[in-house]
């Protein structure tokens, strides 16, 4: 006689390294393909800033379609497993989780591209001032994106909370900036433009880490059911 | 026995299953099963084959008394009246009046597709012809059938298809104002169409009747069911609603029995 609800940790990781098998497995690869394109994007976007390379800005610019088209394909995988095979449980909530990571990763490309066209635009200009709290948000968004990769790789939901948790030290950096620059501005009129567009910089990092606390919410619901999102708001108890 | 129809208070408990156990024989199929079915709402019943189900649900209305050797243990009591199903002085047939049942292949009887419907009526000793007729065409239409039978009420049954003929089921239970329908798989012989229509029926039955339905079709469980109880080995494993049930089961085996890895 089996025994109802007791299963040891081992066994539910075994459960769920299940479900990836087949088509499912394939949908995990794409969606691993496309975090690790994300990053790398967010990375060489950061890197052209930093380095003033206008040939790292180009090709982030390049290789954002490739983004788009694993958005693409992963909701169409999305739409046909659940035409087809009527997902359950598990299953079921990784098609949501699916189709909304993938979103989220594509934006966070979105981002990389922006980032790269004002980088662009900042290089025909001497520097406004040495990059240090850029580069640290930038550090920051990164190292969220590999923490929701592993926790999804891994099948580690408890550590989505630290990468949710560093969302805010992005937002902190990025109020800090935004207060610091506004002063640049006040000084001197000829930096306006030059603050103007490393506070556009420093937003669109800050929302590429919105992005990754969002992914960070999914895996944390895809692994255990339950849904993180806007606690504080809905004044939900964990 | 013959209570009068309650108020309608859904959610509240309409049969309360306690420490349930039943043999075939000397083989015991259910292993002490205890739910609470609610009133006004659908309940699956789902589980591999031989898990148990179709003999729950068989229990309800005293089915097994037609078959020597069989025997239950435990209590089963229907609201309102706090009524014993399995109580020594229950006469079967008047739990049956409250607990109608659909089975898998559509059984009409041979004969009019009014008899059909009145047959029960009768049984409960209605007998005015005006009385019958307002009874009978009023269940038809409930069970979405009148339209298609309304000129030919007193063709044979069998002459209407499986769909039809699953829908004609449906009125004779309902007929009678029962208190519980029982539904054992009504739509794994029926193709998507009429599978559909009667779905839409039970969905639509809930505002007056409390549904148990077996089904190994989960998706249909998805859709008609607020409540699903999860069954195997005689027993039950996981009662809950079932959005719930089917999006982050609690048991084991539940998640692998819905996404099709049991066995």
């Amino acid at each position: 006689m089996i025994q109802a609800g007791f299963e040891p940790e081992g066994e539910k990781l075994e459960r769920i390294r299940g479900y990836f098998r087949g088509e499912l497995l394939t949908l995990r690869e794409a969606l691993l393909a496309m975090a690790s394109k994300a990053h790398d994007n967010l990375n060489l976007a950061l890197e052209s800033l930093v380095e003033r390379n206008a040939r790292k800005a180009r090709q982030v610019i390049e290789a954002d379609s490739e983004l788009d088209r694993l958005e693409v394909e992963i909701d169409e995988m999305v739409a046909n497993f659940m035409a087809t095979q009527a997902p359950m449980a598990l299953a079921c909530r990784l098609m949501l989780a699916a189709s909304k990571i993938s979103n989220d990763l594509e934006r966070i490309g979105d981002q990389a591209v922006s980032i790269a066209r004002r980088s662009l635009i900042l290089m025909d200009e001497p520097p406004l001032k040495p990059l240090l709290d850029i580069p640290r948000m930038g550090a920051d968004v990164l190292s969220m994106i590999r923490g929701t990769t592993d926790a999804f790789v891994e099948i580690t939901p408890e550590k989505c909370a630290t990468i949710i948790g560093m969302d805010e030290r992005v937002d902190d950096i990025n109020r800090q900036l935004e207060r610091e620059l506004t002063s640049f501005m006040v000084e001197d009129p000829k930096t306006i433009t030059r603050a103007l567009n490393l506070m556009l910089v420093a937003r669109f990092f800050e929302r590429a880490a919105d992005h990754a606390k969002n992914i960070a919410e999914l895996v944390f619901y895809l692994y255990t059911g339950k849904d993180i999102r806007h606690e504080a708001e809905l004044g939900k108890t964990a | 026995m013959n209570a009068p129809s309650s108020p309608p208070v859904a959610g509240s408990t309409r049969v309360s299953i306690r420490n349930l156990k039943f043999y075939y024989g000397t083989h015991q199929v259910l292993q002490g099963v205890s739910l609470d079915i609610p009133a006004f709402q659908v309940t699956a019943l789902i589980g591999p084959s031989g898990c148990g189900k179709t003999t729950l649900l068989r229990c309800l209305n005293r089915m097994h008394d037609l078959y020597p050797g069989n025997r239950y243990e435990g209590v089963i009591r229907l609201q309102p009246g706090d009524t014993d199903i399995l109580g020594p002085g229950v006469d079967p047939i008047q739990v049956r009046m409250r607990c109608g049942m659909v089975f898998q292949k559509p059984n009409p009887f041979p004969k009019s597709i009014y008899e059909n419907v009145a047959y029960g009526l009768r049984l409960q000793g209605m007998n005015r012809r005006r009385d019958l007729d307002e009874r009978v065409e009023k269940a038809l239409r409930e069970a979405a059938l009148w339209e298609e039978v309304k000129s030919r009420l007193h063709q044979l049954a069998h002459n209407l298809s499986g769909g039809q003929q699953q829908r004609l089921c449906i009125a004779r239970a309902i007929a009678t104002n029962p208190d519980v329908v029982l539904f054992d798989e009504p739509t794994s012989a029926l193709d998507p169409i009429a599978t559909s229509k009667i779905e839409e029926l039970i969905v639509e039955l809930k505002k007056r009747v409390t549904v148990i339905i077996v089904t190994h079709n989960l998706q249909q469980a998805g859709r008609i069911s607020d409540m699903t109880a999860f069954m195997y080995l005689g027993e039950l494993i996981e009662f809950g609603e079932t959005n719930r049930v089917f999006t982050n089961p609690a048991k084991p085996q539940t998640e692998d029995y819905i996404s099709g890895r049991f066995g």
